[in-house]
């Protein structure tokens, strides 16, 4: 009964988002204050109601209902509660759901935070955001309904990708999710802005706020499935440049770009067209990146069942979504003038730059991500691009933008002049390169020409960062939250910079055949295989080693890998031992048994790898903190403004 | 109205895009020839599943078209494929030949017993040394052959009735019992 009241629930739904973009839209066009009163109404109705359907579905994996089609897929009686309420969001179906269910949370956070929008202008994205919502809702109904009944029921369900029962994984999506779908509200934005032919910093300073929002989950979303890939695959690798971690990264980098050239828009008035292109690109990659996923287009059917049918409504989505706005586009952005003239060293064209750069990144990765489609449609073979090509493309345009964005923080608006700030860099640059030979001469005897690089451009970024608190500070001048925002994102964006060339130039890899009793050697430590015992979890039985890792004959820790098999069946699933530390993580995986009492076993030392992800939380705090800066209040801006008006110059 | 190319260069790159994702949802990515097309059957001798010393090769269904599925009960895809081979089994039209790939004797009786047994024999191969001869490098896979005992066809990943009369009923001769 609940399953057909959540499937009834999202029927309703569907209908109220028809009704807010007609209401919306219509209202705005025809300029009808009940209309647009309507479909603001018709937004808390579809929030309600999408809710409802998610909370049928979770009440169906809570009460284990088997004769739900989709529970019995992907959950198990013996499935502990929290990962019960995961699976939810397992595999294809729920996914859907919460990308709906988090659409509606954000159309509902908007047209709360938005009463001082002019009317015609908020219904405006109050409808589009519908269309978007209504496009989902009706891919779920169509093709591919979570309560879908099993008849007969089933006894036992299939359970929930083993993969997949792990603390962050569980959290990873509705983060993910939050930031994918977050770019809706800019892409709204720029759309009801097309529409009405003009643009004003106001619009900006609005955009800001809510791009920065869903910029930070998708950089949390991200960082999570990073560090999960590490701990749980067992190859302790941190990325993979794989088509779905691509699919969630290209968003960010369009995201990136585009709160870039907010502050351009907004500070100056430029780059109108330009932030509204990127606007619409951030969120046309994150339905890309749906659709790359979710029609298994690149993926091997071994990865993911596909089915042509929702690949085809997806396209035909996701064509009419981002080809109806780039043709808006095409038509009226060219009456958006911006000129106003900036000088070579100014902020303005750091700022360019780092567009260029970041959109250049995009292009590879996008490029890679698609290249075996491509090769495959013009019949020239199945090929894949390989981490490889990534890892070094990828330097291409990083190096630069590494090395101009300590520069360009520093840079004021329209001129050129870095002023004071000129000497204060200098000796930036200098102690940044002394502190990379130092690392690299101290910490590792190794001073390859890119190592040393990437610690001096992390060493820089870091650096020059700092400079800004430090210098309003020594002049008793404020910090406004966006600057201190800036700051430690820019900052984080350091660390992670001096993680990930740690660990890239540094990192050991290598698998030993171990029995008990046996000791392995790698990177100045003894791993030795100390006992191998039995476990039993509440849905699983494994082996978990002990390996006493010692150094210089010294104790250093315990490891405890294990080798999982899930009662449900399946693959074995690893779960690393890993010792954290700042300056390393020693890292163990079980491999296979390879009879008579010896296993084999990955054994890895892992040179500042927490950096990344510590790089990874400040970057995601600097976009939190900015976020809340006072001028983007925008009543009690406007307030303010009206105080202010006559003493403004 | 005059539309500048730069402003419409996003639009076109897009429309690019599009026609090579139709173009790529045509297509599988799962699809990789096998060698083994339009080449006799690599001949297998192995221990049947649920009789030790019954031996199923690939000379029992000889001299009539069969099916060939690789399957084991840690395959989440078998699963999903079972009650299509069911349908398939109950159709008639060719035997299915079962070949259980680094399985559990216990477990994959236990998995027909309860789910329903498609097969008229099936091969137990846990060391999965024919499924290396048949080229097999994953679960579940499908492979037709021919009453000459040639393999004309073969699917990679679960087989569903669509893929079923789509792609193998037309490589059978119109028989008896067809449609």
């Amino acid at each position: 009964m609940i399953p057909e009241l959540g499937h009834f629930a999202l029927i309703v739904a569907l209908l109220l988002s028809i009704a807010q973009a007609v209401f919306g839209l219509g209202g705005a066009a025809r300029a009808n204050g009940a209309w647009l009163a309507a479909a603001r109404s018709a937004v808390v109705g579809q929030f309600v109601f999408v809710a409802l359907a998610f909370a049928a579905l979770s009440w169906a994996f809570v009460e284990r209902d088997f004769s739900v089609l989709y529970v019995a897929t992907n959950s198990h009686s013996e499935l502990p509660l929290f990962y019960r309420i995961a699976a939810v969001w397992g595999a294809h179906e729920g996914s859907l759901l919460l990308w709906a269910l988090c659409l509606a949370g954000w159309t509902l956070a908007v047209t709360a935070a938005s009463s001082s929008l002019e009317g015609p202008f908020r219904g405006r994205v109050i409808g589009i955001l519908a269309l978007i919502s209504i496009g989902f809702q009706l891919f779920m109904l169509a093709t591919s309904n979570p309560f879908e009944r099993l008849v007969p029921a089933a006894v036992e369900g299939r359970d929930l990708n083993p993969l997949l029962q792990d603390f962050a994984l569980a959290v990873h999506p509705p983060i993910l999710y939050l930031g994918y779908v977050g770019f809706a509200v800019a892409f709204a934005f720029a759309y009801a802005t097309l529409l009405e032919g003009r643009l004003d910093a106001a619009w900006a300073r609005w955009t800001r706020p809510w791009t920065l929002a869903a910029w930070l989950f998708l950089t949390v979303g991200i960082a999570l499935g990073s560090w999960w890939a590490y701990y749980e695959l067992g190859w302790g690798g941190w990325w993979f440049w794989d088509p779905v971690e691509n699919a969630s990264f290209m968003p960010w980098l369009a995201g990136t770009a585009l709160i870039h050239s907010l502050a351009v828009t907004e500070k100056r008035g430029l780059f109108k067209s330009w932030t509204l292109l990127l606007a619409v690109t951030a969120f046309s990659l994150s339905l890309l990146g749906t659709f790359l996923v979710r029609s298994g287009i690149l993926i091997s059917v071994h990865a993911f069942a596909t089915d042509p049918a929702r690949g085809a409504f997806i396209l035909a989505f996701l064509s009419a979504v981002i080809g109806g706005a780039l043709l808006l586009y095409a038509w009226r952005a060219p009456r958006l003038k911006s000129s106003a003239a900036f000088e070579m060293t100014s902020r303005e064209s750091f700022l360019l730059a780092n567009n260029a750069l970041l959109v250049a990144a995009l292009c590879l990765v996008l490029l890679g991500t698609l290249y075996p489609l491509f090769m495959d449609a013009l019949e020239l073979g199945k090929v894949t691009v390989g981490p490889p090509w990534f890892n070094l493309m990828f330097l291409v345009p990083m190096l630069p933008l590494a090395a101009l964005l300590g520069v360009g923080m520093h840079a004021a608006w329209k001129r050129g002049l870095l002023g004071t700030m000129k000497a204060r860099l200098w000796i930036a640059a200098v102690a940044a390169l002394a502190g990379a030979i130092l690392i690299g001469a101290a910490a590792y005897a190794d001073l390859r020409p890119m190592t040393t690089l990437g610690f001096a451009l992390a060493l820089w970024v870091m650096l020059s960062s700092l400079l800004i608190p430090v210098a309003r500070i020594r002049a008793r001048q404020t910090l406004p939250a966006a600057t201190l925002g800036m700051v430690v994102a820019h900052f984080g964006f350091g660390l992670a910079t001096f993680g990930i060339t740690g660990v890239q130039s540094f990192k050991i890899e290598k698998d030993f055949a171990l029995g008990i009793g046996d000791t392995a050697s790698l990177g100045g430590y003894d791993f030795r295989l100390t006992a191998l015992r039995d476990v039993q979890g509440p849905n699983f039985a494994g082996v978990e080693a002990d390996i006493v890792v010692s150094r210089d004959a010294e104790r250093v820790t315990v490891l405890r890998p294990q080798k999982r098999a899930y009662n449900s069946g399946g693959n074995p699933m690893t779960e690393a031992g890993i010792e954290v530390g700042p300056a390393r993580d020693l890292f163990a995986a079980l491999g296979d048994d390879l009879g008579q009492g010896r296993w084999s076993v990955r054994l890895q030392y892992k040179p500042l790898i927490r950096y990344i992800w510590l790089g990874a939380i400040f970057i995601a705090l600097g976009g939190a903190i900015a976020a809340f800066d006072r001028r983007y209040r925008f009543r009690a801006q406007a307030q303010a403004t009206e105080g202010t008006a006559v003493a403004a110059p | 109205m005059k539309l500048p190319l730069r402003f419409l260069a996003p639009a076109l790159a897009f429309a690019v895009l599009v026609g090579f994702f139709i173009a790529g949802l045509k297509r599988d990515p799962g699809e990789i020839p096998s060698p083994l097309i339009d080449k006799p059957v690599p001949a297998f001798s192995l221990e049947s599943l649920g009789d030790p010393a019954w031996r199923v090769g690939s000379a029992d269904l000889a001299g009539r078209p069969w099916l060939l599925n690789v399957w084991a009960t840690w395959c989440a895809g078998c699963r999903q494929e079972h009650d299509a081979l069911m349908s398939i089994a109950r159709e008639g039209r060719v035997p299915i030949m079962g070949l259980n790939w680094r399985d559990d004797r216990t477990l994959a009786l236990r998995w027909l017993a309860q789910l329903g047994n498609p097969y008229v024999s099936v091969a137990f191969d846990p060391e999965g040394r024919v499924a290396i001869d048949w080229g097999v490098y994953g679960a579940p896979e499908t492979f037709l052959i021919d009453a000459t005992g040639r393999v004309v066809k073969k699917h990679i990943g679960p087989i569903n009735l669509d893929v079923w009369q789509r792609e193998f009923l037309p490589l059978l001769p119109a028989g008896e019992g067809g449609p």
